[in-house]
């Protein structure tokens, strides 16, 4: 399922990216791996046919680092069936990562940060837009790209109070009466997202 | 950050992330409003069928369906 999301994510990234592509004569170019073991074997055994490229050969090189901080940040959120912001260029966002909520600006250190169910919020300008992720990863590129990928989210207004309400009390109950680990588990999860999306509401 | 003794709970209960993950979805989209809903509940569909080969030959398939085949 995230193998969609990096489709998405690749085509945006690339066409974000080339606005901050300027070239220094100090930059050497960064060559595409090509494994020249390989290339002289298929050479001495079939000299006709052209070597086949292996996949690292596709790849785009990394964009290089701007040596001045942009001004916004990119910002992808994608899911596995859909890609709810692309290439959206704002201020500040926050993820609701696993060690607590975690704002990034451009300029943001890269990072990767596993992601809780809990919500995301874009500031840019004065408007702010909140999605509710189910859980997910969010990196973070030295050239102040956010990638964010997530199983479900929606906007805030699609969720239902009382179907939250009704589910917290149903897995709070469930966490009481569990016995084996997997059931305490399941209904710690069901309490998390419930609370979380709670908090989402109210908040 | 985290120390490799520092699992999260769910591991430690002998859950995947992906199972994690799939459940933490199908909890959110169980919340949803109406319209949404029944929408996001039809991604949750699967179908496969799946089956073991033994000397060359398939066995039985293991077919698992939430699409309604008549």
């Amino acid at each position: 399922m995230f193998r969609q999301a990096s489709k998405f994510l690749l085509a945006r990234s690339s066409a974000a990216t080339m606005r901050w592509r300027c070239p220094f004569s100090t930059d050497l170019p960064v060559e595409t791996a090509v494994d020249s073991k390989f290339v002289d074997a298929w050479k001495q055994s079939i000299p006709n046919l052209e070597p086949p490229k292996t996949p690292s050969a596709y790849m785009k090189p990394r964009p290089p680092t701007p040596s001045t901080i942009p001004s916004k940040l990119t910002v992808n959120l994608a899911l596995p069936y859909n890609s709810l912001v692309s290439a959206k260029e704002v201020d500040m966002i926050i993820v609701p990562a696993t060690t607590g909520q975690m704002g990034v600006l451009p300029g943001h250190v890269a990072t990767i940060a596993e992601l809780k169910p809990g919500v995301l919020s874009v500031h840019d300008g004065n408007e702010v837009t909140k999605y509710f992720l189910s859980s997910g990863f969010a990196f973070v590129h030295a050239n102040s790209v956010a990638d964010i990928i997530a199983v479900e989210a929606t906007p805030l207004d699609q969720i239902d109070q009382t179907l939250v309400q009704k589910g917290l009390a149903e897995f709070t109950q469930k966490l009481s009466s569990a016995s084996s680990d997997e059931e305490k588990a399941e209904a710690q999860i069901g309490v998390d997202v419930h609370s979380a999306l709670n908090a989402a509401l109210t908040g | 950050m985290a120390s490799y003794a520092a699992v999260p709970f769910w591991r430690a209960a002998g859950m995947t992330y992906i199972t994690y993950s799939n459940l933490c979805a199908n909890l959110v989209r169980q919340c949803l409003k109406e319209p949404y809903r029944s929408e996001a509940l039809t991604r949750e569909k699967v179908h496969f069928s799946a089956s073991k080969w033994v000397d060359g030959k398939p066995q039985k398939p293991i077919i698992r369906s939430d699409t309604g085949e008549e």
